[in-house]
């Protein structure tokens, strides 16, 4: 019997495994939170707002074909290596929390792996991020939808993408006063990306309208062209300054106001995480704009055995990753992309990919966002590493800028960071790496011990 | 006098400064630039702890007094932007488990004889240097001449102190010679050809592929090792402090996955953990066996270890020779070529006293140091090229 392992257990990887369920496989899912549904349907048992979650009957759909199928469920898993062999993959993980006395070690072999990480939230630098107060979207959504808590009593969301209508929703839902939400793009990028075929958008629009509907319930503004700049304070966010983005999100002079707020939601995009499927051998497609992991028609990847699915492949939202997941999972336990089961997914996935091209037509970052950043401005957290000091070593290759400065070697390891740090490179007159700072050979942080551990069991040490 | 450098590491950083130093037209040429490759993946040790008496002890003692005098003057020129080299004297300890006791101290007693410091310590002496170390030691020796620099910076501080002095760095990949057969008269690159007087081969462990595109035969390969790094945490480790297991590692020719543990705190806070060897070609995938290997070893000498978090880990490719020894000189069948490659791990400490046997080979410029060991025509490196 055909053995699938997959990895995240969100969207993507729970349509995948109830793929390879449906294709005849065993199946070994790992997740590192504590509870199946990932970003997209992260929740608590008690303390979620059931008005925060979408499609949660799908979710229920999807746990229960686990729950009923031949399939190894492995939550709170870390995974930190992932290798493909010469018989499929070889995972490994330590299950527990962070500061457990002992963790589990569990150690996956599989005939295929469906790369199903996912994407973590992605807020761009602004003087002044690094003031409590200010969270990533993602996290503040994340705060309102599992635990109930608001980052802030009067909070301004500021950022690119439909993500920020329901971050909205739900800051006012826990109680948060949303003094406004912040689209950069100007209104003719969302027409050009928005409106174009309006038959293909079919649920899109009514789900974004019914977030626009909740918008104005709340009588929360919604502006587009327009973005924070500056986070003011001196030991908290005490407020932000405000102004208006030409079309490449340069701020535009003279259109600067202040506006009072205690926290400050930042999100302008998704980043992949991809070092899973580079530990794996995959190949990526993009520079350093945006990075994913190349597939097939057949969520192939570059690398045999190993397929991928949801974010990673592009930012594309729940409705593509399910539809990949779906695909994804089904040809990694041996079916045919010929099966008349995936004709659904297909054709949802193709729907799904030009919704993808809309949201990056529309809301895909634009490079005049570094002139919001002063010099002084810390653009790697974790190491405390300015905007000056990284562009003052631009033109040495990037594995050395890193070394000269500490940007993104910190415990983040540039996932926070990256993106932004290669951008004021590439802007400072840099080589384009090929990678950047996705390849991570430790996955997630593991303990020296647990490392040692494999020493005693592997022969090959 | 116009010399192209290729390679831009630390041998090609310290060779460029040198020769432009002594009035010598230098054009640096790397694939990638400053600091690209090995000199980025590497712990920067500057040893004589590891070196069992002969040619390239000698080399290695006399570059690691060279590094003192050369890193105050880095870090003092350097501009703004510049990172320092973060050169720190705090020696190194090797110590032995039971069984080991004799071995070290013939090693250490060997070593004396040809100059090395070495200070056999005793168990109060040890736990006061090394608090945290495992009660399982049995035997200690200190070299209080053992440094480290960052080696990315001190590259990177290298190649900026020679560009002031007027050396001229082109990012571009050699893919030929100028000149006929038994001459070389410059490189052809990607980007256009650079005439030169003579031409200096510092491509670590791609100098055999460099070497061969020149029309030159060299046999150097390419050895991995993989290197752990924690997260920040207070100070406990203060010396760089060694199992003298590597004792016999560093010359092996065995493919095998071989360890040899040096762990050592950084000025950042992170505690470093180096370093397998591996004779795999240019495979870029290590995966986990390495880091098993050296974590395990790592934990028996500082159990505080276990419990700490692994941050990251990289590797990187050192030069080797068939002999393992640098090869340091003129090429025997192309006029004009010079060698400076094959340090295998200590390529680092080695770089100020090679580039003084660089200027020696390109210029006649004076030195005390014994060129012959490291050339290009002696019979270790001729046998099985």
């Amino acid at each position: 019997m055909t053995h699938v392992a997959i990895l995240g257990g969100g969207p993507a990887g729970l349509a995948a495994a109830q793929g390879a369920l449906a294709a005849g496989a065993r199946v070994s899912l790992l997740d590192e939170g504590d509870r199946l549904g990932g970003q997209f349907w992260r929740h608590h048992e008690r303390l979620t707002d059931p008005r925060l979650q979408h499609g949660w009957h799908r979710f229920e759909r999807l746990r229960d074909a686990l729950a009923r199928g031949d399939a190894r469920v492995h939550v709170g898993a870390s995974v930190w290596s992932a290798e493909a062999t010469d018989l499929g993959v070889r995972l490994r993980a330590v299950v527990g929390a962070a500061d457990a006395d002992a963790r589990t070690a569990v150690d996956v072999e599989a005939d295929a792996v469906v790369v199903a990480t996912g994407a973590h939230d992605l807020a761009l630098p602004v003087p002044g991020w690094t003031l409590p107060g200010v969270t990533t979207a993602g996290a503040a959504q994340a705060l309102a939808k599992r635990d109930g808590v608001a980052v802030g009593r009067r909070t301004v969301v500021s950022g690119a993408g439909p993500f920020l209508l329901p971050v909205a929703q739900s800051l006012a839902l826990v109680g948060s006063d949303v003094v406004g939400v912040l689209e950069a793009s100007r209104i003719t990028a969302l027409a050009a990306g928005w409106l174009p075929r309006p038959w293909e958008l079919a649920g899109k629009a009514g789900e974004f309208l019914q977030y626009a509907g909740g918008l104005a319930r709340h009588r929360i503004p919604y502006r587009t062209g327009s973005g924070v700049v500056r986070v003011l304070g001196d030991e908290r966010v005490e407020g932000v300054v405000v102004a208006a983005l030409d079309a490449d999100w340069h701020p535009i002079v003279g259109t600067e106001r202040e506006v009072a707020c205690d926290a400050v939601a930042l999100g302008h995009g998704f980043a992949p995480r991809l070092e899973a499927a580079l530990a794996l051998g995959c190949d990526l497609r993009g520079d350093h704009r945006g990075r994913f992991v190349v597939v097939d028609d057949a969520q192939r990847t570059t690398t045999a055995q190993v397929f991928a699915a949801g974010e990673v492949t592009g930012i594309a939202g729940a409705d593509a990753a399910l539809a990949e997941g779906a695909v994804a999972g089904f040809l990694a336990a041996g079916g045919a992309l010929g099966d008349p089961r995936l004709r659904g997914p297909v054709t949802a996935r193709r729907r799904a990919r030009a919704f993808a091209r809309r949201l990056e037509r529309a809301h895909g970052i634009r490079p005049g966002w570094t002139a919001w950043v002063d010099d002084a401005t810390i653009v790697c957290r974790c190491e405390a590493v300015t905007r000056r000091a990284i562009a003052e070593r631009a033109d040495v290759p990037l594995r050395a800028m890193r070394l000269a400065t500490r940007a993104g070697l910190g415990p983040c390891q540039g996932r926070t960071c990256g993106r932004a740090v290669e951008a004021i490179v590439a802007e400072a007159g840099g080589a384009p790496a090929s990678v950047g700072f996705d390849r991570r050979p430790v996955l997630a942080p593991v303990r020296i011990g647990e490392v040692a551990a494999l020493a005693a069991t592997d022969p090959a040490t | 006098m116009r010399v192209v450098v290729i390679g831009a590491g630390i041998i090609g950083a310290a060779c460029a400064l040198a020769l432009v130093e002594r009035g010598a037209e230098v054009v640096v040429v790397d694939r990638l630039g400053v600091a690209g490759e090995t000199s980025s993946r590497c712990e920067g040790n500057l040893l004589v702890s590891d070196k069992a008496p002969g040619p390239e002890a000698a080399l290695a003692i006399a570059s690691n007094a060279m590094w003192r005098t050369l890193a105050g003057r880095l870090d003092a020129d350097r501009r703004d932007g510049q990172p320092a080299t973060e050169f720190e004297a705090k020696g190194g300890i090797v110590v032995a488990f039971p069984g080991g006791e004799a071995a070290l101290e013939r090693f250490a007693a060997a070593q004396r004889a040809t100059g090395i410091r070495a200070e056999t310590l005793d168990a109060a002496a040890l736990a006061s240097a090394e608090p945290h170390l495992s009660p399982e030691v049995a035997h200690a020796v200190r070299y209080p001449d053992d440094a480290q620099v960052q080696p990315s910076n001190a590259t990177q501080a290298l190649l900026a102190a020679a560009m002031r002095h007027g050396a001229r760095l082109v990012v571009a990949e050699v893919t030929g010679p100028i000149g006929g057969p038994g001459r070389i008269a410059g490189v052809r690159t990607a980007t256009g050809a650079i005439p030169a007087d003579v031409v200096v081969n510092c491509a670590g462990p791609w100098s055999a592929e460099v070497a061969s595109r020149l029309g030159a035969r060299l046999d150097i390969r390419p050895r991995r090792g993989v290197i752990l790094v924690t997260t920040p945490m207070p100070q406990r480790v203060f010396h760089k402090v060694y199992d003298s297991d590597y004792v016999g590692a560093v010359g092996s020719g065995d493919a095998a996955l071989q360890t040899s543990i040096v762990v050592e705190s950084t000025p950042g806070g992170t505690v470093l953990i180096g370093s397998s060897r591996e004779r795999v070609g240019f495979d870029d995938r290590p995966g986990v066996a390495p880091a098993g290997a050296i974590a395990a070893k790592a934990v028996r000498l500082f159990p505080f270890l276990e419990r700490t978090i692994l941050l990251r880990s990289y590797f990187g490719f050192r030069p080797y020779a068939p002999d393992h020894l640098p090869v340091i000189g003129p090429d025997p069948e192309i006029a004009g070529l010079v060698h400076a490659t094959g340090h295998e791990g200590a390529g680092i400490g080695l770089a100020p006293a090679t580039a003084e046997l660089v200027a020696h080979a390109v210029l006649d410029a004076p030195t005390d140091l014994d060129p012959t060991p490291f050339l290009p025509t002696r019979d270790g490196l001729r046998e099985t090229a």
